[in-house]
């Protein structure tokens, strides 16, 4: 929050730009913009100050005293995340008396955290461990009495272990700020302060809506998602079963980030290489279904478009976390939401019907895992519509964190690995299915497909670039023979997305398409994806667009870039599934959503 | 503990309440406190009608039912008994009366018996610092008192 | 809505009435031949003073003498040791501990029978056959009034009676005849200080407030009196609660705000009762409001009720609850001046401060910053509690010294014991040893002695208090009352208790005491507000003054002023006892064996005793010890 000009009463306000400020870090001349942080000023100078609860744009509360700095003239510590600089302001970011204090909070942080480092799956990315470590602390400095909770593990996606919580409250502003679900909050007072839901209720039993963007921001080891790779491990083992994982989109431009590689790097192939040598039988693309998920969801516009009584705007059902947020939050605006399944469910949906039947399989032997980069995946797979009667579409759903951890678990040198191909048939997506991973990228598929099928001929460009970026609502339009206009939106958050649906609930929205995605920056900045430690975020490093680079690139350079065009697609529905939005296609890769009850 | 169940009446109450504070500032803590008044604590059904009624999540209710001590989430028992544990009371021996009072009542502070009859709480300074040590039960105060009094006291709220 | 001129004659109207109350033993030319004035502060209230005024009114009614004789429910008179207190004028008798059963007596002895009750009648308070003035005692020559001026004197729930005594003629002079800045210049002139504890002068901050940039401005009045022991606020709510209301208002003139808040605990229903009353009968009278009294500017209060929570009386996190949120404080700057309530300007004064004001204006700078000590001028209201005699409310003039008040206007430990300690600021504050007696009492002495102003609590404490369990008793309050944001103070404090209970039960190792004040330090340090920050102060102050009582813990394994159980024994001296069996009888546990008649058989079984103390008042021989 930048400092008001009414803080320093001698500021003037004759002119718009921002004054700069000269200011020492530990004796380094610099000079910032007013209002710049000390923290940020810091690191500008070249010195990183620890955070545990700082975290850009999401918390600010200057709860942990972990970033503290010394400031010539002033008797206490001074909060570097929060405190802007001042003229002449001489700070010390590594004093005796700042190095002491910092080792004593961190050690009165792990008086009352469960250490059990060894085996808290956080221990690589542990914050407080890194800090413990560089600070030399003494974990049984201050003996005394722990907080003990219950760990919730009720629910299939997530888990809270309140024993290792430091109370740094970044997913409460998470929960609260950005996606305004508001399912968790800081209870009770004093050394008995806790996070945690209304009435102590276990997670299943609230309307919580899986997005798993906590996970992210934890410091610690208190939240982590469901570990399901036991499950795919037990089915590969199983030799009744014929394994087949799908990869969606997301996964290969932050995996890597796990062995090593720059944020952004798109390690497709030595994936495919690893998801073989763990022996899944087939290796497919979710991209693959994303095309299907195009072709489905454009029909079912038109459909809206043409018919009075239909609800519009029309809005994406690919992230499931939105999906929940919709059914728990506006179960009145369901009708908005596209019937289609997602990619995910659709992928899963053709490999129990369509696979099965081509490859003479009974689909209760097919074993459908997907690796996905969120955590409300693992919801989506139990909601009902399935395709086959005894089946789900699919069967089992790993995040791209747990991939990693069943790769580390199996020795396999990733990093060594060769440059693998996804299997056939059924294995390839076009690079419209690929960019359904980023926000905008779904309305940019469906856009290029709206464009050539209805207007008929080839588009120049095929570059929406109005609906990309990290901006938190684009709008665009589009010209549509027959139709005319097309007004559409592209949404990430869920806070944002309230806003929209706030619109529609006053009957003011003019768009009649919305693509909306629930994490920020879309399925790459999934609550699935790699942790990034928060010294890379508040460093001014946007993630989301940087793994959205890698795949914007390759789509730049692809020769599939239609969903339409997808030969496989086109197969599928011509050996198949029959006419696009057909009764066939309807009954297979459509579903219901329904209200759900906020707390039962 | 016994089931939640309100009145027609107190229904009634609450539904005022709400509608005329959805147009105040701030008004959530107002609408907890006067729904505390109508049922005399803040039950889930309760907080969860104030959620819905004022648009807050339910969880930013019960965050704030837990912070302050004042509010209630269980039923408290008929007798309020209170002992001051402000300083004044303190250096004078309030710390004994609360131990007389918990041995008579057969529950710790901050508890409720089990048949409904006594809350104990060990309160904050309530300014009768000229009475210390004292004891509260209900609105009733009773100053300058020692152990033994509380037995005596006591005897008067046994049903 | 009154106009001024209407003011004025109720104004000189009452003063008329009132001036019965003058102590002047002369009966003046009204209908009003006496007046019965009785404390309707909670103190007295809960000695029942209510049903004490209404036997009042009820007997004088039979006596068909309520015209004649009014009874008046007043505010706190102060001395809440001899409470409930009854004054009757125009003679000024003083009767203490009067209760409803009393009524009866002086209804037909004094008030018709014209002789005073003796057995009731204050001793002090009547010197040689004549009654002394009130302020002619000795619990109050010493005091100087100005925020209590009106407490005990006036009706607070008649607005008339405010009026009379000059109320509601600061606000328009500053209207009619002052620039909003000049009254800020007034108030920075008399160099007022904050009252609520920190001491941030008073003009300063309206200054702030005034000049930053804001549609709206808010004028909040901080009346969560959270300090243990203090109960100043709460009196001048209950007492004179107009004074507040006319403060806010010309605060609100001041620094440009038309809306103003008071936060006030809800443990203090008759002042929350009393306040309500008079913004109501303000609003009546059209002194509140939009064009109050014609003067052509708005001001409105709304009163907000705080529901348990001691740190909410931090004026960030007191604006935090007004909000509606979790009363859980923010980081400053930027200060409330700048960015308050709802993120406008927001001048947050506590009500001691704001009673001066009113004062202030009609008196002038100059009159007020006479009083006192240059820094620290004008006086402070205390509440006096613990072991000492007069407990009760006194204000005296800043730099009046410790003993004075303990000695002189306090009358000195009970019970004779020996004079310890005094605890000033609450939680926030420190312990002032008996060998620094002389200390003046304002906030730049305080603080330079380790202790702070804090709101005013000043509990006194004797050789039978011990000081690592007055530590202790602190820490376990903001143990209690942090509101677990910041590490330090959520984690920090809890340790630091952890330590001193270590130590109170014997199990403290010396170390322990570097340890505690290391951490302190660090919380000092570090924390995030307040509360926090001031919170080690009880610990840094006792182990400076008191260390050998907390080397006593650790090497000897005793606690000399026998409070801590853990280190107490109890033993049975055999040449006193006689063998009756009485505490053998009394002990819950079974921990005391003997046979009938044979002393020398007595003995406490220490491992099963459980130190409840029940024996030894049981004992008629004094053979029961506390070692």
């Amino acid at each position: 929050m930048p400092t008001k000009a009414s803080a320093k009463p001698k500021a003037s306000t004759k002119s718009t730009k921002v004054k700069d400020i000269n200011l020492k870090i530990n004796n380094i001349d610099i000079s910032v913009p007013a209002g710049t942080k000390i923290y940020d000023a810091a690191r500008k100078a070249g010195f990183s100050i620890p955070t545990l609860c700082y975290l850009k744009g999401i918390c600010n509360d200057g709860s942990c005293r972990i970033c503290v700095v010394e400031v010539k003239g002033e008797k206490n510590l001074v909060t570097s995340c929060y405190a802007a600089v001042r003229e002449g302001m001489e700070v010390f970011t590594t004093t005796q008396k700042v190095l002491k204090d910092r080792k004593i909070t961190l050690e009165l942080l792990l008086s009352d955290h469960k250490v059990d480092c060894p085996s808290c799956p956080r221990a690589g990315a542990c914050e407080l461990k890194t800090l413990s470590n560089q600070y030399g602390c003494d974990m049984n400095r201050y003996p005394g009495k722990k907080n003990e909770y219950q760990i919730d593990d009720s629910s299939g996606f997530l888990v809270r272990d309140n024993n290792r919580c430091i109370l740094c409250r970044r997913c409460v502003h998470m929960c609260n700020k950005i996606q305004s679900v508001g399912v968790i909050g800081v209870n009770h007072r004093g050394f008995h302060t806790d996070i945690g839901q209304a009435f102590e209720a276990e997670l299943k039993d609230s309307p919580c809506v899986a997005c798993g963007l906590c996970i992210n921001v934890c410091p610690v080891g208190a939240l982590t998602e469901k570990d399901d790779t036991q499950k795919i491990l037990d089915a590969i083992q199983d030799s009744s079963k014929h394994v087949i994982v799908g990869v969606a989109p997301a996964v290969r431009v932050a995996l890597g980030e796990e062995f090593g590689h720059p944020i952004g790097t798109d390690v497709e192939g030595k994936m495919i290489s690893s998801l073989k040598m763990l022996g899944f039988d087939k290796v497919f693309d979710v991209s693959m279904a994303a095309d299907l998920t195009i072709m489905e969801e454009g029909t079912e516009l038109l459909h809206r478009l043409h018919d009075e009584d239909a609800k519009l705007p029309m809005i994406t059902s690919c992230s499931p976390g939105w999906v929940n947020f919709v059914e728990y939050y506006y179960p009145e605006l369901l009708g908005h939401i596209s019937s289609c399944k997602s990619p995910q469910q659709m992928f899963g949906a053709i490999m129990k019907t369509y696979y099965a039947e081509k490859f003479e399989l009974d689909p209760k032997n097919i074993f459908v895992a997907t690796i996905m980069p969120c955590i409300a995946k693992k919801t989506e797979i139990l909601r009902g519509s399935q395709a086959t009667a005894d089946a789900q579409d699919v069967d089992a759903v790993i995040t791209t964190r747990e991939l990693a951890r069943l790769i580390k678990k199996a020795s396999i040198e990733f990093n060594k690995l060769p440059i693998g191909d996804w299997d056939n048939p059924l294995g390839v997506g076009s690079t419209a299915g690929l960019i359904f991973g980023t926000t905008g990228g779904v309305m940019e598929a469906s856009l290029r497909t709206l464009s050539e099928t209805i207007n008929k001929k080839p588009l120049k460009d095929l570059d929406f670039k109005k609906v990309r970026g990290i901006e938190y609502i684009k709008e665009a339009s589009v010209d549509l023979d027959e139709i005319g206009k097309l007004n559409v939106a592209v949404v990430h958050t869920l806070g944002e997305a309230r806003k929209i649906l706030e619109q529609i609930k006053e009957g003011k929205s003019e768009y009649h398409f919305i693509e909306v995605m629930a994490c920020s920056g879309g399925c790459v900045g999934g609550g699935g994806q790699p942790i990034v430690c928060s010294d890379i975020i508040n460093d001014n490093i946007d993630i989301p667009s940087a793994r959205a680079k890698a795949m914007y690139s390759k789509d730049k350079k692809s020769g599939s870039r239609k969903s339409h065009e997808n030969p496989i697609i086109q197969e599928v529905y011509r050996e198949y599934l029959g006419e696009v939005g057909g009764d066939k296609a309807h009954k297979i890769l459509h579903t219901k959503h329904k209200k759900r009850i906020r707390h039962p | 503990m016994s089931a939640f169940v309100d009145t027609v009446e107190q229904k009634e109450q609450l539904d005022a309440v709400l509608s005329d504070l959805k147009v105040v500032k701030g008004s959530l803590m107002i609408a907890m406190q006067k729904a505390q008044e109508i049922y005399g604590y803040l039950p889930k059904e309760i907080q969860e009608r104030i959620a819905e009624n004022l648009s807050f999540p339910l969880e930013k209710v019960y965050g704030i039912a837990t912070f302050y001590s004042q509010f209630h989430i269980h039923k408290p028992g008929k007798y309020k008994v209170g002992i001051c544990m402000g300083t004044a009371c303190y250096v004078r021996g309030a710390d004994l009366l609360l131990k007389r009072v918990e041995e008579i009542t057969g529950i710790l502070a901050g508890q409720t018996s089990e048949n409904g009859l006594y809350t104990v709480e060990a309160t904050r300074c309530i300014g009768c610092c000229g009475l210390a040590p004292l004891i509260t039960v209900g609105e009733e105060v009773f100053g300058n008192i020692n152990a033994d009094d509380v037995n005596r006291i006591m005897e008067n709220y046994k049903e | 809505m009154k106009t001024l001129q209407q003011l004025q004659e109720i104004r000189d109207k009452e003063k008329i009435r009132m001036s019965i109350r003058e102590n002047t033993g002369e009966c003046v030319l009204t209908t009003v031949k006496k007046s019965v004035l009785i404390c309707g502060g909670t103190g007295c209230v809960s000695g029942s003073s209510k049903i004490t005024r209404d036997e009042f009114k009820a007997r004088l009614k039979d006596h068909n003498l309520e015209n004649e004789i009014e009874v008046i429910f007043v505010g706190c008179f102060g001395l809440c040791a001899k409470g409930p207190i009854v004054i009757i004028y125009p003679e000024g008798t003083f009767y203490e501990h009067v209760f409803p059963k009393d009524v009866g007596e002086i209804v037909d002895t004094h008030l018709v029978g014209g002789q005073v009750v003796k057995r009731l009648e204050n001793k002090e308070a009547y010197d040689d056959g004549r009654n002394k003035p009130l302020f002619e005692t000795q619990f109050y020559k010493a005091q100087q009034r100005i925020c209590l001026k009106n407490c005990g004197h006036i009706d607070p729930e008649n607005i008339d009676e405010y009026i009379a005594m000059d109320g509601y003629l600061a606000y328009p002079k500053c209207v009619k005849e002052m620039t909003p800045e000049g009254v800020i210049d007034v108030i920075k002139a008399s160099n007022l200080r904050g009252r609520g504890g920190g001491g941030f002068p008073t003009g300063r901050k309206w200054e702030v407030t005034a000049k930053a940039k804001g549609d709206q401005k808010y004028i909040v009045c901080n009346a969560d009196e959270g300090d243990p022991g203090a109960f100043m606020d709460r009196s001048i709510l209950e007492g004179d609660p107009h004074s507040v209301i006319e403060s806010m208002m010309i605060a609100g003139y001041a620094c440009g705000a038309t809306m103003g808040y008071v936060y006030i605990r809800a443990e203090y229903p008759i002042a929350v009762q009393r306040l309500l009353m008079a913004l109501h009968q303000a609003r009546e009278y059209g002194i509140l409001g939009k064009n109050a009294m014609g003067l052509g500017h708005e001001f409105d209060i709304e009163v907000r009720l705080g529901a348990g929570a001691f740190v909410c009386g931090e004026s960030s996190a007191l604006v935090t609850s007004i909000e509606g949120h979790r009363g859980e404080p923010r980081q400053k700057p930027p200060n409330l001046a700048v960015e308050g309530l709802w993120g406008k300007p927001t001048a947050l004064n506590n009500v001691e401060t704001l009673a001066n004001i009113p004062q202030i204006i009609l008196n002038g700078a100059d009159w007020y910053s006479s009083i006192g000590s240059p820094g620290n001028t004008g006086t402070k209201v205390f509440a006096l509690g613990g072991k000492i005699v007069n407990t009760g409310l006194v204000e005296i003039p800043m730099g009046t010294t410790l003993r004075t008040v303990i000695e002189d206007i306090g009358g000195g430990c009970m019970n004779g014991k020996k004079f310890k300690a005094a605890q000033t600021g609450g939680p926030s504050g420190g312990c002032i040893p008996a060998e620094l007696i002389d200390t003046p009492i304002d906030f730049d002495s305080l603080t330079e002695i380790g202790s702070m102003m804090g709101s005013g609590g000043l509990i006194v404490m004797d050789e039978d208090n011990c000081m690592v369990d007055i530590a202790k008793f602190f820490l376990d309050f903001t143990v209690e009352e942090s509101c677990g944001k910041c590490t330090p103070c959520r984690i920090g404090n809890k340790r630091l208790f952890e330590i001193l209970t270590r130590i109170s039960e014997g199990k403290g190792e010396m170390k322990d005491i570097d340890e505690m004040l290391e951490l302190s330090e660090y919380i000092k340090r570090d924390s995030l507000c307040g509360l926090g920050k001031t919170a080690p102060n009880p610990v840094i102050s006792t182990i400076q003054y008191f260390k050998d009582e907390f080397i006593a813990h650790i090497k000897d394994k005793k606690c000399p002023a026998g409070v801590c159980t853990a280190l107490l024994q109890y033993i049975i001296d055999k040449e006193k006892c006689i063998g009756c069996t009485l505490c053998i009888r009394k002990c819950p546990v079974d921990a005391i064996k003997g046979e009938l008649k044979k002393p020398e058989t007595f003995e406490v079984i220490q491992e099963k005793c459980i130190k409840c103390g029940a024996c030894e008042p049981a004992c008629k021989f004094k053979a029961i010890l506390k070692v």
